[in-house]
């Protein structure tokens, strides 16, 4: 497993396109937003939540294509169905090094792009915590939507109408905790279910995707 | 004698083929019926007006809606322990009347919501997680479209179901946290005391009825196509090898 996790990883960090990607795009959509919102500190601040958190899904699916489909074209998935380790593992150690690629990043960069939206001092703190505990969900919910299309040629488009829909609950919480922390309300509850949507994502999704997985490779 | 007899497709066809004119008549009647008494002989709202008779096809619409996706969930389980194909397509049936029932529901909320509410569209916790279901129709469609082999299709949109039945009842109720409703409560309620007034009530429920059988006869109709379909190319598949 570990091994899959350090191939993971440097296949992304060394094949170009996938690592830095993300974090542009990140970058770029807080880049965007302002220039059509206009520059008014206090509407951005307003809407920064939303827009990180939007931003932090995009960035997220942009990389999803490239979970499993790579190693299902070059055949190395069904070299991994093959192996003793069960897909369930192969699913789990694919999202964390997705999650450690794009995910970990993203947290780390969003206070940067907070302070250029002008976020509230109150939701820096917030927006580190729901990024750390949302951006696994969306990996592993972005891996189960990878492993419905790997067998589909240019599933892009498709993965996208089919993941975004199930980045709904995680997105409202999220934001809503950012949003409440901004406004120094108590952000008890919307965090205590976006923990929960991960957990149970992380519990239940890795059997979703690879039974997903061993249709596609029959 | 078990319903599991009517997995295989010859007798559902066999089945289908008798039980379908009636169905579809008894849709027919009942839409007529309700419809016709809903607007025509019932009083106007004492607030809204005349504009309230869009109750007929809103809230059977979106009833129909949700219970579309329950049904597919349904049917997809059955695919995924029984194998029976024809549960697999009449779930593929059902995905299209249901995405059509879910405009419908839309479109109407948006022609009533103009004059009640002064506004096309609110971002009311209803109606976002029915845009939302509208969005899980489209995904599953284009699921169905985008794979070639059938029985792949089948086992991957099932999949796809079951994960998007739990994460759209998650977002039903997650957008309720994120804006409080401009929406009015159940119309219908079988453990309240207060819903609609009779007279709305009596039309309502037997148009809710019209458009339920309307869905059991699409549905019947879509899955006979679907079979036929099947049966067609797996003829043509046969020519191909003997010539």
């Amino acid at each position: 497993m570990m091994a899959l996790l350090l191939r993971d990883l440097r296949l992304a960090f060394r094949s170009g396109g996938g690592f830095g990607l993300a974090l542009a795009f990140f970058l770029l959509v807080a880049v965007l937003v302002p220039l059509g919102v206009g520059p008014d500190g206090a509407t951005l601040g307003r809407i920064a939540p939303g827009i990180l958190w939007v931003g932090a899904l995009l960035s997220c699916l942009l990389s999803l294509d490239r979970v499993f489909a790579l190693d299902y074209e070059d055949g190395s998935l069904d070299l991994l169905a093959a192996s003793p380790m069960p897909m369930e593992g192969v699913v789990a150690v694919k999202a964390l090094a997705h999650w450690l690629v794009t995910g970990l990043p993203l947290t780390a960069l969003s206070p940067l792009l907070a302070l250029m939206l002008n976020l509230p001092p109150g939701g820096f703190l917030w927006l580190l915590a729901t990024l750390l505990v949302g951006t696994p969900a969306l990996s592993i919910i972005g891996a189960f939507g990878a492993a419905l299309v790997v067998g589909i040629k240019r599933g892009g488009l498709l993965l996208s109408l089919l993941v975004l829909p199930l980045y709904v609950p995680t997105l409202i919480f999220g934001a809503e905790v950012v949003r409440r922390g901004a406004l120094g309300m108590s952000v008890a509850t919307p965090m205590v279910l976006l923990a929960a949507v991960t957990l149970g994502s992380l519990a239940t999704l890795p059997f979703a995707a690879a039974a997903a997985i061993r249709i596609s490779l029959r | 004698m078990s319903i599991w007899e009517y997995a295989n497709p010859v007798r559902f066809m066999r089945l289908t083929d008798r039980v379908l004119p009636i169905v579809a008549g008894l849709a027919a009647l009942a839409l007529a019926l309700g419809l016709v008494w809903g607007f025509f002989f019932t009083p106007d709202d004492y607030k809204q007006g005349s504009t309230v008779k869009i109750l007929y096809i809103h809230v059977p619409a979106a009833t129909m809606a949700v219970s579309a996706w329950f049904m597919m969930l349904v049917t997809s389980l059955i695919w995924l322990v029984r194998r029976h194909h024809v549960s697999a397509l009449s779930a593929k049936a059902a995905a299209p009347v249901g995405m059509v029932f879910t405009l419908i529901g839309l479109i109407t909320g948006a022609i009533w919501g103009q004059p009640m509410w002064g506004t096309w569209w609110a971002w009311d916790p209803r109606l976002t997680s029915f845009l939302i279901l509208f969005l899980f129709y489209l995904g599953y469609m284009a699921l169905w479209e985008a794979i070639e082999d059938s029985d792949m299709a089948a086992d991957l949109t099932a999949v796809l179901c079951i994960v998007g039945s739990v994460f759209a009842f998650l977002s039903r109720y997650a957008v309720n946290f994120w804006n409080q409703g401009l929406h009015q409560g159940a119309s219908l309620s079988l453990d309240k005391k207060e819903h609609v007034s009779d007279v709305f009530w009596q039309p309502l429920v037997i148009s809710i009825g019209g458009f339920g059988l309307l869905f059991v006869a699409l549905v019947l109709a879509r899955t006979r196509t679907e079979i036929r379909l099947r049966r067609a190319s797996a003829l043509m598949a046969r020519e191909r090898r003997v010539a």
